[in-house]
């Protein structure tokens, strides 16, 4: 037996996950990517711009809607700063998520032609929207540096830095997540119609708009505390303002549940990627 | 090495293009009522949720340094069983085991995006066919001349036409490492040149670098120019596995229609044909039992038909198309008959085939009338009596080239004088 043998069984023993051949491919994982977004900011008028404006209008909106007329706190935070960072996370998670959930249908051109990792291609998503998040941090740093001048605000260097080991974690389980539903849609298109619905659900049950604090309704804490994503976004909060109600207990429960999506989503994306082609 | 055991791929009908689950749901509520499910589609093939097979119980070992062609008819299950070899789909029964890297050419250019430039294309295709960039770094001037189109490199593709687009892909193809080629009739676009350029690589990367090779072509003069075997596959049964001339022998008698009558009263009369006062009732090649024909023999037809109308000038055109459905030549009959509303007429007429190549044709019958103005008015159009046509002079049925010497036999020309050439005049 060569370095290249294949073994296709109409029953496999074993699921194969296929992780050393991601690693394989990993220059097309890179070239997706580039080719990816770029397309994606092609067509736009102020191309990658957009990155900077969109969450600015989102942020001024949250800080209209949520922190003026509803009044809901922020433990102090300056507004701004508070809906910006939120909004920054949060987007890098849903955008993970919904791309993941139309790769098949997406990406149906390039699976139903020729043979390549599978999971290259939500991998490469989590690439993107890691950038995308890095560039929004931008505006996010500007409005940081003028609240540290005026004195309002301190920024935290090292939990900036510190921050950033938040992605992969946040990316698994985006991907997670993701690939589950992409192996529904492929069976049930109107799932698809869900997606942005059920992301939209969500990020209000999670810690975004509001701090975990403000949520005084200890049956409504209790359910937000199982959402695997609040523990995140609190850390969140407390390595780049200081505050936030994390526990240990709450990060360790995070990171299982995470495993356990991701684990179920590599299984249930390579048993459907045998035979999807067939349904597309 | 490729080793298939015992493989079967199964389809449930409907199932292809996926449902909703409004559609799930609306099917499982009727069942359960016992009513018809409203999503039933219908089709020739069978209910939704039948099953079928695509490909049954296939084993096949291919060895390196083959060149293997496969031959059917269309929905044989030629590009199922390419998918299984090239892991697009799994199979539903047996095993399939490879030994190598496979380059898989269902398509040319796969990815290509239209606002990248060739440059930066071949980097993403190639990647995407698994090279590594360093691979792409070092071939891409190979790959880029073996193209031929060093001006345009770094131009977006958008702008290449369909055979620069050809070109591009297969050259970035072409130039993989790998042990296995699968190849599914991509070569049928693009031009003679770039054809040859082609077989050349796959010829030489079967007999020269002991590669294996894999093709799925309609086209027989590639099948026999390129493999060393052939395998033919009928309703996704492999019926025959060898040598290829025996096997575009037995794919070309398998798929004649030996049809000797036709009864046209169920027949579907094309949507162009608005006005009908002629029906065509039946046809037949009258006390013969074959559709072979030779030499200075003519096709000779009954047609009975009648009329629902008073006609004058009802003609007959006899169109002659190859097993392609491209149209060869036409026989025309001016002025067969006036006809009065409510006769019935039996015609018998002939042709010849002594112009015709060695092999299979196809025919359509249209009855015309011509206006006041000369315009020709269709009043009838179906299908006829495909006959097959053998001579006994010249060249047989295999060794003619219908793709450059086309399907006739053009008289006249003759050797006016053969002598020595005077060498003082060169």
């Amino acid at each position: 037996m060569s370095e290249h043998h294949v073994h296709i069984d109409a029953n496999p023993k074993r699921v194969d996950l296929q992780l050393r051949d991601v690693w394989r491919y990993r220059d097309f994982v890179w070239s997706y990517t580039r080719t990816y977004f770029a397309k994606k900011y092609k067509q736009t008028v102020l191309g990658p711009l957009w990155l900077l404006i969109n969450p600015m209008i989102n942020a001024l909106m949250n800080l209209f809607v949520f922190g003026m007329i509803a009044g809901i706190g922020t433990n102090g935070i300056p507004m701004l700063l508070f809906y910006l960072g939120g909004q920054g996370i949060w987007s890098y998670l849903a955008s993970i998520v919904t791309a993941g959930s139309f790769t098949f249908s997406a990406n149906a051109h390039l699976y139903g032609k020729v043979w390549f990792p599978r999971l290259c291609i939500p991998v490469s998503y989590i690439i993107t929207s890691a950038a995308e998040y890095l560039i929004q941090l931008v505006p996010f740093l500007l409005c940081a540096l003028y609240y540290a001048l005026t004195g309002a605000f301190m920024i935290r260097w090292s939990g900036l830095l510190l921050s950033l080991l938040l992605l992969p974690w946040l990316g698994a389980l985006g991907l997670g997540v993701g690939i589950l539903i992409s192996s529904m849609t492929t069976k049930y298109r109107d799932l698809g119609l869900l997606v942005s619905l059920g992301v939209r659900f969500w990020m209000y049950a999670t810690p975004v708009v509001y701090p975990l604090s403000e949520v005084r309704n200890s049956f409504l804490q209790k359910w937000i505390r199982l959402n695997p994503v609040t523990a995140v976004v609190e850390l969140f909060r407390r390595f780049l303002f200081g505050v936030g109600e994390v526990s240990p207990g709450m990060i360790a429960y995070s990171l299982i549940v995470t495993a356990l999506i991701l684990t179920a989503g590599i299984f249930s994306f390579n048993r459907i990627e045998r035979s999807f082609m067939d349904t597309v | 090495m490729i080793d298939i055991r015992h493989v079967d791929k199964q389809y449930r009908i409907g199932q292809i293009n996926g449902t909703t689950l409004q559609h799930e749901l609306q099917s499982w509520w009727a069942r359960k009522q016992g009513k018809d499910d409203p999503n039933r589609k219908l089709s020739s093939k069978g209910n939704y949720g039948d099953l079928f097979y695509a490909l049954k119980d296939i084993s096949l070992q291919i060895t390196p340094g083959e060149a293997v062609g496969i031959i059917g008819a269309n929905g044989a299950g030629k590009s199922t069983l390419l998918k299984l070899i090239s892991r697009i789909t799994a199979p539903t029964a047996g095993s399939i085991d490879i030994d190598g890297r496979v380059t898989t050419m269902l398509e040319v250019g796969t990815g290509f995006d239209g606002e990248l430039t060739g440059r930066e294309n071949i980097y993403f295709n190639g990647t995407l066919l698994g090279m590594r960039k360093e691979e792409v770094d070092a071939k891409i001037d190979e790959i880029i001349a073996f193209s031929g189109l060093e001006e345009f490199i770094d131009t977006p593709v958008k702008r290449y036409s369909s055979g620069m687009y050809m070109k591009l892909g297969f050259s970035v193809a072409a130039h993989l490492n790998s042990e296995i080629i699968i190849v599914d009739e991509v070569l049928a676009v693009g031009d003679n040149d770039f054809q040859n350029k082609c077989i050349r690589y796959m010829k030489e990367a079967s007999s020269l670098q002991g590669r294996t090779v894999l093709c799925v072509s309609h086209n027989m003069q590639q099948i026999r120019k390129l493999c060393t075997r052939c395998i033919v596959l009928d309703q996704g049964h492999l019926i025959f596995d060898g040598d290829p001339e025996e096997a575009i022998r037995i794919y070309l008698h398998q798929s004649v229609r030996e049809e000797l009558s036709i009864n046209y009263d169920n027949v579907v009369r094309p949507d162009w044909l608005k006005e009908q006062p002629l029906v065509l009732h039946s046809a037949c090649f009258p006390d013969r039992d074959s559709n072979l024909f030779s030499d200075s023999e003519r096709v000779r037809i009954r047609l009975v038909f009648s009329a629902l109308k008073d006609i004058k000038g009802v003609s007959l055109r006899l169109e002659v198309k190859d097993t392609f459905n491209e149209a060869i030549g036409t026989f025309i009959l001016y002025d067969i008959a006036d006809l009065t509303a409510g006769e019935k007429k039996e015609l018998i007429l002939e042709y010849p085939v002594s112009s015709f190549a060695d092999g299979i044709y196809n025919i359509v019958y249209n009855f015309f009338v011509r206006d006041e103005l000369g315009n020709n008015l269709n009043i009838e159009n179906v299908p006829g009596l495909s006959f097959r046509v053998r001579h006994a002079r010249g060249d047989s049925e295999l060794a003619w080239d219908h793709r450059n010497w086309g399907n006739i036999f053009l008289y006249g020309a003759e050797v006016l004088q053969i002598s020595d050439a005077d060498t003082s005049q060169l």
